[in-house]
This record gives C-alpha cells, structure tokens and sequence, in this order.
C-alpha cells in the first residue's frame, strides 16, 4: 500500500475549479471553489490530504470529522444562499478519498454524525433542486464516498486503475470475512459487487458516464476541455429530468434484485 | 455448502405457515409450509460432508411416524448441532399447530 | 382471592427485554397489537442473489424485516435489522427493503398519508460479500431518510448486542430522532478495524469497558449524539417511539449543525487522546 496520499482529487480540483472563487471558514483539508459549469453556477468540492490536519488519523485525504462538518457548512451554505435565487447552483463532488478516517479520536467525538452531515447536506441540496454531480478521480470509499458523492443525481468516473469503489480495503475486509486476499479476489472474479476494479462496479449501473483520459495524474488541456464537457452533459441531463431521487441507479443489469424488492414492496403495500 | 432432500410420507394436511429460527452462527431456521402428499425437509447447510448425520437424525425423528403432516420444511442451517436441530424442528411443529388451532 | 397485582408490579411482569427478542419480534411490538403486517416476508423468499456463490447459507428475509401497521393509530413502516444473520450487515435485497420502504412512505405523504418510519438498527454495516451494493443501496437508505424526515419524524432505535456501525451509523445520524439503551453502541468503525488499522494502544477492541465508554447508549446520549436513553424494556421501548411521533418534524436536526460542530472541534485541543470525559466536556450542553 502506497505510503504517499493519493494528491488525484487536489490534482483534478486546481484544474477544473483552481480559477473559481475559494470559500472560506473551511478546513485546510477542504478544497471549496465558485466556478461556473457551462455557464450555471456551480460550487466544486474535494476532500484533499493535508498533513497539518488537528486529527492526525485524518491526514492522507481520509473523510474525518472536519471534513464531513466542513462539507457539510460549505453545501447548507450554497442551499441558504441560492434558497431564492433563480438558479440553484451545481454542487461537484470530485472524488478521491481512500476511506473514512479510523480513530479513538474520530469514534468519541462522533465521526459517524460529520459524515451524516455531509451525506445529509449533499441530499438536501439535490432535494432542494441543485443539481448533484460526483466525479470519480481516485478513490471512493467507503464511509468516505457515502459522505462525499455518493448522494449525488450523476456519477462519472474516470476510466484507470487508482478509480476503485468499495466498502473496505482488501486486507481489512479479507480479516473480517476470515479469508485470504487470494481467495477474496477470486471470489470477487466472480461477483462483480466484491470485486474493486472500475468496470465491475460499472456493470452495477450506477454510473452514469466513464470518461477515458490520457493523463488522469496531470490532466492535459483536451483532457480537460473533455471532463468538462462530460459534467455539462450530466448537468443538462438532471435538469431536463427535473428528478430529484436517485431512481435512475436502479437500471442496472446487475440491480434485478434491487428492482423486484421493491415492486413486491409495492405490490403489498396497501393490500 | 450443501443441498439435499428427505421424503416421508404423510397424511394429515395441514393450512397454516410457520417460521422458526435465524441463520446465525450454530443456529438455523425452518419454514414450514403445507404440501400436497409427502412431509418433506429441504436441507441447505454450511456443513460440508453432513448429509449422512442429518438423514439419520431425520429417520430417528420421523420414519416411524404414522401421523406426519403434509409439509414441506426448507431449512438454511448454519452449524447447528442435532440438539438445536431437534429444537427448531419441533418449535416449529409446535408453532404451526398453534397458528392453526388459532384461526380455527 | 388474591387481590390484582399492583400497578408497578403488573409493570414488572409484563416487562421484558428488548434486546433479547429478533428483529420479527421487535418490530411486533413496536406496532399497536394486532396490526403487524410484513411486507416482502420469508415465504417469498427473496433472498440474496450472491450469498450461495461465496458457499454461505441464505436468510429467507435476508436479515431484514418490513412490516406495514399502526404506531398510535397512525399509518407506519418498521424495518427491523436482524444482527444474528451476518451480524445483521445489509446486502442487496435487505438494503433494498429499507430504502424501498422508506421510498413508499415517502410516496404515502406526498399524496396527504401520514405514514411514519420506524428503523431498528443492529447492523454492522455494509456486508462484504455484496460490498458495492451494500454501499450502494445504503447510499439509497440515507437519501430516503434525508426526503422523509421533511414529512414525519423517521426514528431509529439502537438496542444492542449488535449495536449500529458502518454506513448505516451515518444513516442513524440522519434520522430525527434516536433511542438507545445501555447496551447498544453507535460508531463509524468496528473495533476490530480500527485496531487492525490504527494498532491497538489507538483502539483496542477486546477491552469493552473502554467501547462502550466511548461509542455506548449512556455516553452517546451524555454527549447529545442520541436523543433518548431507554432501559431494555419492550414497553419502555414502544412508549419512546410512541413519544418520539407525537414531537413531530423537529425545526433543526443533529446533522444540520455543523457551525455548532465546527465551533466545538475548534475549541478542542487535539494532541491528547481523547476519553469519555472529554468529550462530555466538549459537548457540554448538547445532552437532550
């Protein structure tokens, strides 16, 4: 496992938002910009790593407890300001995180309820008629995802190895379930829900849209001028739906159980 | 994990459902529901090489009974042992005869 | 002729404990007697669709149970975590209950029906051997409870011996409202994660004096992270939720605050580690 944090997300924030007005009263570990998408409004938020961060189990990009408050200031802030406004801004979630942050520290003071503020704020925000996009740079994982992204109307994702969605690291998860990495990969051959890589998670439907880039560590300028693109499109996209759930997700070949749970559900609901 | 089934035959028929039990570590659980003809048990266990064990606790339990319902039992075991099996079996009859005799 | 039992007494003897039941069982009791009606139950056996892959035997109701029936006279939802199965981590077809449930209760009041949801959670978490659509569908879950909790109160009750962990802690942090008795816990991360990432003089996960310290009902409510403390007692319990509803949606919620949160971890000094007292100190006056 690599010693260095993953710098993806701080990367992709400087390129795509880098010229936007920063917000302030937010963590060091917060990367928060105004820069119009395609003409609308929008607000980019990353979660970044930062080595002076006052929780020490929170300095590689990990969602901790000033992250998941300090995202959740930065949306509920965005919603109160834009509550009359015509246009509701975009909110943009670039992704890279490799987890929660796990800690004495971060369990007593309640980790659990910064993440569900951000989580909460994200689906407030998309409720209240802002359009939600998450893009996927580097990591998602996790608590760290389901704080930052995963509340979003549209998921993309860039198409390269280091994008990797799931629940918990391997060697963690292969001692919980008292197996070996090994027989855990060969499982998740087989099970494209366990398996790590980008196109299994794929084949689940919840993306929206994969973008192949020439240099996901240094974007170029087409690379650029193309992610850019993409978010417009999803932009468009959730505005000419006028949705606010996430009902789109369950379209996937993989969700037929997902699907029938909830038509039996209906079915039975009033009888 | 493994799958096999026991026959009986029988000839009470039966009307109410039943479940019993949780798949949890050394426990299982049984759903009992009405059949046609036979009494009939669907096994799936976690216990790999057991079958054998689990037709002879069966065949101890049942084979000489004259009176066995119209059932078939579908039970997810997860280690439990013959003990707790006989248990959840028979907490299952039980509750069946008590959902039937309370709906008349 | 012996005289009827006194009050307290008659208190005593239908007393029993919440913890000690299932999840069918709770759910049952959580309802007005007699209107229990479960929902997408075993006998449909929609089970999980991965699990027989991996060789792990199957819950008919995949460790999750939906029952449809009145809290107080009022339309309600219950969907009940079943910790003895897989220590009740949710899976595919068992997130998709919840989430499904709550979505129609959701439907129910945007067309003028008053249904309430109740969520009794014992749950680690997201179950590894479906990990992405475990994550998935309890990303679904916490946007159903954020679109609900605008309608009715949606109140989450954590008993114990499972406790609430993972992503459906963050769940529990959405909810309006959350009851807790002393031996539940409530936290993002396992102890034996956090140990085997942190090392153990960070965490160590057999010493459970110190977690529940920490994570418990008492102290979660001492530090205003759960609403309500409740013995371990079905009636106690049932009253609590009862209680709960008649509140109504609440003008500012625990995950709405996070100028409050912000200003408290400012005012903490990080570098000592952190104990049970000093988190009481930080929160002081967040206790309910």
């Amino acid at each position: 496992m690599s010693t260095q944090p993953s710098q993806r997300g701080l990367t992709w924030f400087q390129a795509l938002a880098g010229q936007g007005e920063a917000a302030t009263g937010l963590p060091a570990s917060l990367r928060v910009a105004d820069l119009e998408l395609a003409g609308r409004p929008a607000r980019w938020l990353a979660v970044v790593p930062d080595a002076s961060n006052p929780f020490p189990r929170a300095r590689q990009g990990e969602v901790g407890l000033l992250e998941g408050w300090g995202l959740a200031r930065a949306i509920q802030a965005a919603i109160v300001e834009d509550h009359e406004a015509p246009v509701k801004r975009t909110l943009i979630a670039l992704v890279d995180v490799p987890s929660q942050a796990y800690g004495r520290r971060e369990e007593a003071y309640g980790i659990h309820q910064a993440l569900a503020g951000a989580a909460g704020a994200y689906a407030e925000a998309r409720l209240a008629g802002h359009p939600v996009l998450g893009l996927l740079v580097g990591k998602a994982m996790s608590g760290g995802f389901l704080a930052h992204g995963y509340q979003a109307n549209r998921l993309l994702a860039l198409r390269d190895p280091q994008v990797q969605v799931h629940a918990m690291g391997k060697a963690s998860a292969a001692r919980v379930t008292l197996r070996s990495v090994e027989e855990l990969e060969r499982l998740a051959a087989d099970i494209p829900p366990m398996a790590y890589d980008l196109d299994s998670y794929a084949s689940l439907g919840l993306l929206w849209r994969q973008l192949e880039v020439g240099q996901p560590d240094q974007p170029s300028t087409a690379d650029l001028q193309q992610v850019r693109q993409a978010l417009a499109d999803a932009q468009a996209d959730v505005l000419a739906s006028g949705a606010t759930d996430l009902r789109l997700r369950l379209d996937g070949a993989n969700r037929a159980a997902s699907r029938a749970v909830r038509e039996h559900l209906r079915a039975g609901w009033n009888a | 994990m493994e799958h096999f089934t026991c026959r009986y035959p029988a000839s009470q028929r039966r009307q109410g459902r039943a479940l019993v039990g949780c798949v949890g570590s050394g426990d299982l659980e049984v759903l009992l529901e009405p059949a046609n003809a036979d009494f009939t048990l669907k096994v799936t266990t976690s216990v790999n090489g057991s079958e054998a064990r689990w037709r002879a606790l069966f065949d101890r339990l049942f084979a000489t009974r004259a009176d066995l319902p119209a059932l078939t039992l579908d039970i997810h075991d997860f280690g439990a042992t013959p003990g707790v099996v006989r248990l959840r079996l028979e907490q299952g009859l039980e509750t069946l005869d008590l959902e039937e005799s309370s709906h008349g | 002729m012996a005289e009827a039992p006194l009050p307290a007494v008659q208190a005593l003897l239908h007393s029993r404990s919440f913890v000690e039941l299932g999840a069918r069982e709770r759910a049952r009791v959580v309802l007005d007697a007699g209107s229990f009606r479960e929902l997408v139950g075993p006998f449909e056996r929609l089970m999980s669709p991965w699990l027989p892959r991996q060789g792990i035997v199957r819950q008919a109701d995949d460790g999750v149970v939906v029952a449809k029936g009145l809290i107080d006279g009022q339309p309600a939802v219950v969907c009940a975590i079943e910790g003895a199965f897989q220590g009740g981590s949710l899976g595919e077809v068992g997130g998709a209950k919840i989430a499904g449930a709550l979505e129609l209760a959701l439907e129910d009041n945007l067309a003028g029906i008053p249904t309430r949801a109740v969520l009794l959670l014992e749950t680690g978490g997201v179950r590894l051997q479906e990990a992405n659509l475990g994550l998935a569908a309890i990303a679904e879950i916490q946007a159903a409870i954020v679109a609900l909790r605008a309608h009715q109160p949606v109140i989450g009750v954590i008993a114990g011996s499972v406790g609430c962990f993972g992503g459906m802690s963050i769940a529990a942090g959405l909810c309006s409202q959350l009851i807790v008795t002393r031996e539940a816990r409530l936290g993002l991360n396992g102890p034996q994660v956090i140990e085997q990432e942190a090392g153990i003089e960070e965490y160590d996960s057999r010493d459970r004096p110190f977690i529940w310290s920490l994570t418990g009902g008492e102290q979660r409510v001492a530090t205003g992270l759960a609403d309500v403390f409740v013995a371990d007692d079905s009636a106690a319990v049932t009253a609590a939720v009862r209680l709960g509803f008649t509140q109504g949606v609440a003008a500012c919620l625990r995950s709405q605050q996070a100028d409050h949160y912000l200003r408290r971890l400012a005012a903490l000094d990080t570098e000592p580690q952190a104990d049970a007292a000093a988190v009481r100190h930080l929160y002081a006056g967040d206790q309910p």
